[in-house]
């Protein structure tokens, strides 16, 4: 999954996957902290990603 | 190829004569060049218009799908693994069919054909491996390797890999070709210059779908983008759906695409469609080593768990 999306140009540090149980809020908590911090260092993704105006009606 | 035709017809009638099929699912001659149409033949008289060229690319396992009765299947190297596709995944009974084997030698690509003239095309003739094209006023002879479809060109499955009868001698595989030269291409960009480079790939899609009704994988009942409760893509053309739709149609084909080249066939815009598949075919070579469709006795590996799966991954 993520080598296709990578593949067609979607950034490294945008898509990650973690296996954490219901029991183990400090491993959610940290995993968090690590995702949002590696992908406020890329552009926005509304540059892109996002559909702000649509070009067609 | 035009040499299998007889041989085609001849299987076909004897198989319908003697009631070891009900049907028998071939080609005939289209309206336009390069066009051949899927035929169904239920009977002598319509076993005669069946044919076999090089613009028989279209994957006819696509019209297996949920069929009752006994089926006789002409079914060329690509066919034939999306026949055993189909098989594993229970839409067809393997003894419901009688599977007529074409050793093939590649199709000609007509969005290729077309490009090289101004004018329109109105005939083209094979004879061996040498293709004469012509129209109002014009007429070229070019060999056919050079008008291979880009999938064909790099196919290393060009014999069925499951047949009960062959319609012609089997041919030699080809073993000088890389399948991924595209796909290595686009891995050496950069993230942008990959996003940019689908970004041109899908720009002229106008969200017809052929791709997604020539393909022999796609036989869900309601497709996930004509879904509208939920509403999983937007349905406009907007370059964010576009890439959405041509994303998830990607991944359902993932494990499973045999790169028979009909979306490509099928799109009326020429867009290289394959690239997205062609990615997740080399991945599933490389992290599982599975080339879909050779073997009915394999499971596929998206529905296996194996211990050393790759899981690098998940963090």
């Amino acid at each position: 999954m993520k080598n296709l999306l990578e593949h067609t140009g979607i950034e490294s540090g945008r898509l990650h996957f973690s296996w954490i149980s219901s029991a183990e809020s400090t491993k959610f908590v940290d995993v968090v902290k690590k995702i949002t911090a590696e992908v406020k260092t890329l552009d926005p993704a509304n540059k892109k990603y996002v559909k702000t105006e649509p070009k067609v009606a | 190829m035009t040499d299998y035709t007889d041989k085609i017809k001849e299987i076909a009638k004897r198989l319908l004569a003697e009631g070891k099929v009900d049907i028998v699912i071939g080609f005939r001659k289209g309206t336009l060049p390069m066009m051949n149409q899927p035929h169904v033949a239920a009977s002598a008289e319509s076993a005669d218009e069946l044919i076999w060229d090089s613009s028989c690319g279209l994957n006819l396992a696509n019209y297996l799908t949920d069929k009752k009765g006994k089926i006789g299947i002409i079914a060329k190297g690509c066919d034939s693994r999306n026949i055993v596709t189909h098989v594993i995944e229970n839409k067809i009974q393997r003894d419901q069919l009688y599977i007529i084997g074409v050793p093939c030698t590649g199709m000609i690509d007509h969005h290729k054909i077309k490009a090289m003239f101004d004018q329109e095309v109105r005939n083209v003739d094979e004879s061996g491996d040498q293709i004469t094209i012509s129209g109002d006023g014009f007429s070229k002879t070019v060999s056919k390797q050079e008008l291979l479809a880009e999938n064909c060109a790099v196919c290393t499955h060009r014999n069925p890999v499951i047949y009960d009868e062959l319609a012609g001698d089997l041919v030699t595989e080809q073993t000088n070709v890389d399948p991924y030269a595209s796909v290595k291409t686009v891995e050496a960009l950069s993230a942008d210059e990959k996003w940019r480079y689908f970004e041109d790939l899908i720009a002229p899609c106008i969200r017809c779908y052929a791709c997604r009704n020539a393909c022999p994988l796609c036989y869900c009942p309601t497709c996930f983008v004509d879904e509208s409760r939920p509403q999983w893509v937007g349905k406009s053309q907007d370059t964010v759906d576009i890439r959405t739709f041509h994303l998830l149609r990607a991944y359902h084909c993932a494990g499973r695409c045999t790169d028979c080249g009909a979306c490509e066939r099928a799109c009326p815009m020429g867009i290289k469609i394959r690239e997205f598949t062609k990615k997740l075919n080399k991945d599933c070579l490389e992290l599982y080593g599975w080339e879909a469709g050779l073997s009915i006795d394999q499971r596929p590996p998206l529905d296996t768990y194996k211990n050393n799966d790759p899981q690098d991954f998940i963090k």
